[in-house]
């Protein structure tokens, strides 16, 4: 891919959090700093790698996304509004009495949404069962599970680990979302699984790391992980929590908190200053 | 003397079936397919069939993503677990989004027997209604197992199948029609009405024959197979009729089956009526048949509390 090219990613992934912060901030609730600290994984995904047609949500073929760490919504939901799946507009929605746009992703209601998640540890099993039931029907498709990286205390994720080795889902790809933190804290502090790669390598996974902000180095990497045959991949993006905005960044109280009209205002400006310096 | 047979045993035949009529359908097992019978399914079709060791949370979260690709997925454990150790998925990952999956348990109840309390799930029924989306069936024989796992292979959405380990008597005959949306009359009668599910109906036959002859009390017994969506017509019908209702189930009487007719009898017909069920208690090892006798279940309590709720019928008219 051309360099130009990677330039209109950037520019897409300071779009999606433009979208995070008027979306959060209308909402006067929500989860900020998971969400800023994914975009540019979210991006490469839906506008490079994946293999979708929002005019055809239903596409039997179509690469799955699951968003395992489903209180990133506002990520994904500005995703997919940018991808055509509904109109900008009703990103302002968010977390409203009716809206389609829940607090935690409801496959039921938003079109392009490919799983309801929210509850943590329980999306790479979806994830490890699609890709199953995908392979059994010879499906070019490919999913794709972005986890945090609090979310693998989970027990479960690491049954769901074992079971897409053990069945050598290679149709399987992770991003755990490494920012290092938690609500309470910092995940080494509060509860370290470190050292994450050998465990996940040690699970018989193809282990890959990278800069989780950088669209070039995340693209080769996944192109690598796709390559990877008769068992899953993951890729541990390292990212930084509320990246974008100074106050939030690398703060575990902008977890779940979302920013008031002041704070809006200096986050979009500050989005808007490291767009234009790409 | 009557053929017996149990529910689970039911179910593993009725998958090998399906198998052939459904190309979708998958079964998973947490490494209980001898238990639960899943094994049938597993020699004839090998490649629909997944272990998932023995980690029954991610059991329901992989049944739930093959739902996601289409497929139509059994999963299959203990009772205990399933509802228990994996609730959560069950409500999150499955009836939240009405996934294709069927969630079917086996060894429920008391007579799992000398294992004891830890295998005796005594209150899935109660976790199972409590979630919208589900439909909970908990078949009286294996006649109607089979039937059962057929219809809700074919019901598009979350179902909850309730299995016994121990065999019990068959009440069906093989021309036996089951419906999910109907709650079968299994003996008319006139003076009191037992609602009874799972291996209970056989128990609440016997105790209508033996008041019958020993005391002329004519009871009606109704099989409520399908606990939820619950056939609520079927039921008030027969307490308008006989004016005083026992429930009968293998469960907690805290959120079963007698739940469930007491929330619909308050609210449209309130008649006397008593619980037969497991009081608040753990279970413990034991032999099946002496465990239901040990804990109020058998015919011997039905008939009792025919009694007592026929007394306060009387005495509440009086």
């Amino acid at each position: 891919m051309e360099q130009q090219d990677y330039r209109l990613l950037e520019e897409k992934a300071w779009r999606l959090r433009r979208h995070v912060i008027e979306m959060t901030a209308a909402a006067g609730s929500g989860h900020p700093g998971g969400s800023l600290s994914a975009a540019e994984i979210v991006t490469l995904l839906y506008f490079k790698t994946m293999r979708h047609d929002a005019q055809r949500p239903g596409w039997p073929e179509r690469d799955r996304f699951i968003l395992c760490k489903g209180h990133a919504a506002p990520i994904l939901y500005a995703a997919l509004a940018e991808a055509g799946y509904f109109p900008t507009e009703e990103l302002l929605t968010l977390r409203r009495l009716g809206s389609r746009l829940q607090g935690h992703p409801d496959m039921k209601v938003t079109p392009g949404v490919e799983a309801s998640t929210g509850s943590l540890g329980q999306g790479l099993s979806l994830a490890a069962g699609l890709a199953l039931g995908l392979r059994l029907d010879q499906s070019p498709a490919r999913v794709f599970a972005l986890l945090g990286d609090g979310e693998m205390q989970e027990g479960q994720v690491w049954e769901a680990a074992m079971l897409a080795a053990h069945y050598g889902l290679d149709n399987l790809v992770a991003f755990v979302d490494c920012n290092g933190l938690q609500i309470d804290g910092r995940v080494e502090e509060v509860m370290s699984h470190a050292p994450l790669r050998e465990k996940l390598a040690a699970f018989n996974w193809a282990v890959f790391e990278c800069d989780g902000h950088d669209l070039t180095a995340l693209d080769r990497t996944l192109g690598e992980a796709l390559a990877v045959r008769g068992r899953p991949a993951v890729i541990l993006a390292k990212t930084i929590k509320g990246r974008g905005c100074s106050f939030m960044e690398n703060q575990a109280g902008w977890h779940g908190k979302a920013p008031n009209a002041e704070q809006a205002a200096q986050a979009l400006r500050e989005i808007d200053c490291r767009r234009e310096e790409k | 003397m009557t053929k017996k047979i149990a529910t689970r045993e039911a179910y593993g035949t009725a998958l090998v079936e399906l198998g052939a009529e459904l190309p979708g359908l998958i079964v998973l097992d947490a490494d209980l397919s001898g238990s639960t019978k899943t094994s049938e399914f597993k020699k004839a079709y090998p490649e629909r069939f997944f272990n998932v060791g023995i980690a029954e949370q991610n059991l329901l979260g992989t049944a739930a993503g093959l739902a996601l690709a289409g497929k139509i997925p059994f999963a299959s454990t203990f009772a205990v677990f399933a509802t228990g150790r994996a609730y959560e998925q069950i409500r999150n990952s499955i009836a939240y989004p009405r996934l294709n999956v069927k969630v079917a348990a086996t060894h429920a109840g008391l007579t799992v027997g000398p294992d004891g309390a830890s295998h005796q799930a005594l209150e899935d029924i109660a976790l199972m209604r409590a979630i919208p989306n589900l439909t909970v069936i908990v078949p009286a024989d294996a006649v109607e197992a089979r039937l059962a796992v057929r219809e809700a292979a074919r019901l598009k959405g979350p179902v909850y199948l309730r299995f016994s380990r121990e065999a019990t008597p068959v009440i069906f005959d093989e021309d036996y029609e089951f419906d999910l949306r109907k709650a079968q009359v299994v003996r008319p009668g006139r003076h009191v009405t037992i609602v009874a599910t799972g291996v209970m109906v056989s128990q609440a036959l016997q105790a209508s024959e033996q008041l019958e002859a020993m005391e002329g009390i004519s009871a009606e017994v109704i099989n409520v197979s399908v606990i939820k969506p619950l056939d609520v017509r079927t039921i008030l019908e027969s307490a308008e009729k006989t004016g005083c209702v026992v429930t009968a189930e293998e469960h907690s009487i805290i959120g079963g089956l007698g739940s469930a007719v007491a929330e619909t009898l308050v609210e449209n017909l309130p008649v006397p009526m008593t619980r037969v069920g497991v009081l608040d208690k753990f279970g413990e090892s034991g032999s099946p048949e002496e465990l239901l006798r040990a804990y109020g279940l058998d015919a011997e309590a039905i008939v009792y509390a025919v009694r007592r709720v026929i007394m306060r019928r009387v005495s509440s008219k009086a």
